[in-house]
């Protein structure tokens, strides 16, 4: 049902978007029948999403099945945050269904949302940690949705449990060492690092990651990418990333999807995509 | 230099207002003229004040420097300062809750938003003195009133600069923090008021440095302070008093300006 939605979707809206998923076709069906065996851990449904009349996106649709890592690239400014900031809930969005971990987002209350996004964590673009706090502190703050309360606001007042796991998400990252350094005195891709423990910290279900080696030199990015997809894929979470570059997106990504024309036109498996193809549309 | 080279033309330098700008040009200046009216702007006495100034500066020199009424005065000054620190620092204390409920999209609603900002301008809308000369009909004569009537002008600075500081704090680590689950108001503790910490601190700065300048005037509507010397140097005609009093709260004021001027480097200027 999914794959004739954007089947349909891809051929009103552009032709090279169409033989682009049409190789794909029979991934899709394969991804299709197999959806049943694992669960599935997010779904979105004919969603749509305008910013004071000016559409974004609309009829998108896509599936998340557990453990699944996908990639979201697109050209600026065509919604691959706003879609990101919809599924948490963090924005409304004006139609569809959205189903995360079974929490309906559109219908949901405050409380039910705040313990779906409990389940989840966020990787951002910018690293967005507290400056002037620890680095701990920073970690132990990633708990508040499981625990809030002033408890969780340093890690000074954090009960023992919780620093441990604070902790033990800092060695995940490799920067332990680091625990008690102020948070604005980081180079970029610690920061990032220290971002991804936080967001690691709570255990989340699902691991969301918006560009999250935008602000980075190269090789800062690869080792920032490569640390969080072995760990996401050492906890067995289900990943959803945004990423600008065609080859990560290629080469972490499980599955691609493309933003354009205000729609999802692309739903493919990554090994039916080269990077040419790709880089033609969505640089 | 060639204006050939510019197919396009040249922008002259200056545009010619249109109508409706030089209408307010001449509003504006006729505004300004007829304030001057209002203020009972006379040349005449421009020009007799020199005279008058040096006369009283005359009477005034040298300023009272008998160690005794140094001591008084001295002491009146720490009283002075005491009251302005004591005022500021209940007042930016109780700014933080306020803030929190004048900043848009934080923790409030819009309405309440609107009607604590609106709050807040009466509070700055009423001069420092008149506050004094309620507090020391609600509570009597003394420094209590001049403390407390720092305490709200104090909040009525402090709580709509805090809100705006927070308004403008960068809203990444909010919404990071958001993300993983967070209640808003630990979302306000952990993310929103450290983002907004340092502009806090300058601000609180400012709202000590004009705590001392109110407090130094309270005394005039016996709201404690140094004030009330300058009051009585002046209605006895002690001018060389009064002189020292001016003088003092002059070098009271610049220091204060200089130490908080030092202090928001040291404090801002690491922590950025
Ligand atoms: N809060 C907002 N209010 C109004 N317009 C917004 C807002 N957030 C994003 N937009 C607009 O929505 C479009 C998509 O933004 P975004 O999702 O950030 O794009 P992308 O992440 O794909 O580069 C842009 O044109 C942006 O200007
Ligand atoms: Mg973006």
């Amino acid at each position: 049902m999914l794959a004739t939605r954007s089947l349909i979707t891809s051929s009103v809206t552009d032709l090279g978007v169409e033989t682009l998923v049409a190789p794909a076709r029979p991934d899709k069906t394969g991804a299709g029948t197999s959806a049943p065996v694992l669960p599935v851990d997010l779904r979105v449904t004919d969603l749509a999403k305008s910013f004071s009349g000016t559409p974004i996106f609309k009829d998108v649709s896509f599936g998340l099945s557990r453990g699944e890592a996908v990639a979201i690239v697109g050209a600026n400014g065509t919604g691959k945050s706003t879609l990101l900031r919809c599924l948490m809930g963090l924005i409304p969005a004006d139609a569809g269904v959205i189903d995360v971990l079974g929490t309906d987002v559109r219908n949901a209350s405050g409380a039910q949302l705040r313990s779906m996004r409990a389940k989840m964590g966020l990787v951002s673009q910018k690293h967005n940690l507290v400056p002037r706090l620890s680095v701990l502190s920073n970690v132990v703050q990633g708990l508040l949705g499981q625990k809030p309360g002033v408890r969780h606001w340093s890690q000074s007042l954090a009960p023992a449990p919780s620093r441990d796991a604070a902790m033990t998400a800092l060695e995940k990252v490799g920067l332990a060492h680091l625990a008690s350094r102020r948070a604005d005195r980081l180079s970029g891709g610690q920061s990032q690092r220290v971002a991804i423990a936080r967001a690691l910290v709570g255990d989340p279900k699902i691991l969301i990651a918006d560009e999250p080696t935008a602000s980075l030199d190269p090789a800062a990015g690869e080792d920032v990418m490569d640390l969080f997809f072995k760990l996401a894929r050492q906890e067995g979470v289900t990943v959803i990333f945004i990423s600008h570059n065609i080859n990560h997106a290629l080469q972490y990504g499980d599955r691609v999807l493309g933003l354009a024309d205000g729609g999802m036109p692309l739903d493919a498996r990554a090994e039916s995509l080269s990077a040419e193809k790709l880089r033609g549309l969505y640089d | 230099m060639t204006d050939a080279s510019h197919p396009m033309g040249l922008p002259s330098r200056y545009e010619r207002p249109s109508a409706l700008a030089f209408l307010g040009y001449a509003a504006a200046i006729l505004i300004i003229l007829w304030s001057f009216a209002g203020a009972g702007f006379s040349i005449e006495k421009v020009m007799s004040s020199p005279p008058r100034f040096a006369d009283f500066i005359d009477r005034a020199f040298p300023p009272n420097l008998e160690p005794q009424v140094l001591a008084r005065l001295g002491w009146k000054m720490l009283e002075t300062l005491q009251i302005a620190l004591a005022g500021a620092v209940i007042g930016i204390i109780l700014s933080v809750p306020v803030a929190l409920l004048a900043a848009r999209g934080l923790i409030a609603p819009t309405w309440i938003n609107q009607i604590v900002r609106t709050g807040l301008g009466f509070i700055r809308a009423v001069p420092d003195i008149a506050w004094a000369l309620v507090f020391v009909v609600a509570v009597g004569l003394g420094p209590f009133a001049g403390m407390l009537a720092i305490a709200v002008d104090t909040i009525g600075f402090c709580g709509r600069f805090f809100a705006d500081d927070m308004e403008a704090a960068d809203k990444g680590p909010s919404e990071s923090l958001t993300a993983t689950g967070a209640r808003k108001i630990d979302v306000v503790a952990c993310a929103t008021i450290p983002a907004a910490m340092p502009a806090f601190i300058s601000t609180s700065l400012f709202a000590t440095e004009k705590a001392v300048r109110s407090s130094t005037i309270l005394g005039l509507v016996g709201a404690g302070g140094i004030g009330i010397e300058l009051k009585v140097g002046f209605d006895l005609f002690d001018y060389p008093t009064a002189m020292t009093v001016i003088l003092m709260i002059a070098v009271v004021v610049i220091s204060i300006e200089y130490l908080s001027g030092w202090a928001r480097t040291k404090i801002i200027g690491e922590q950025r």
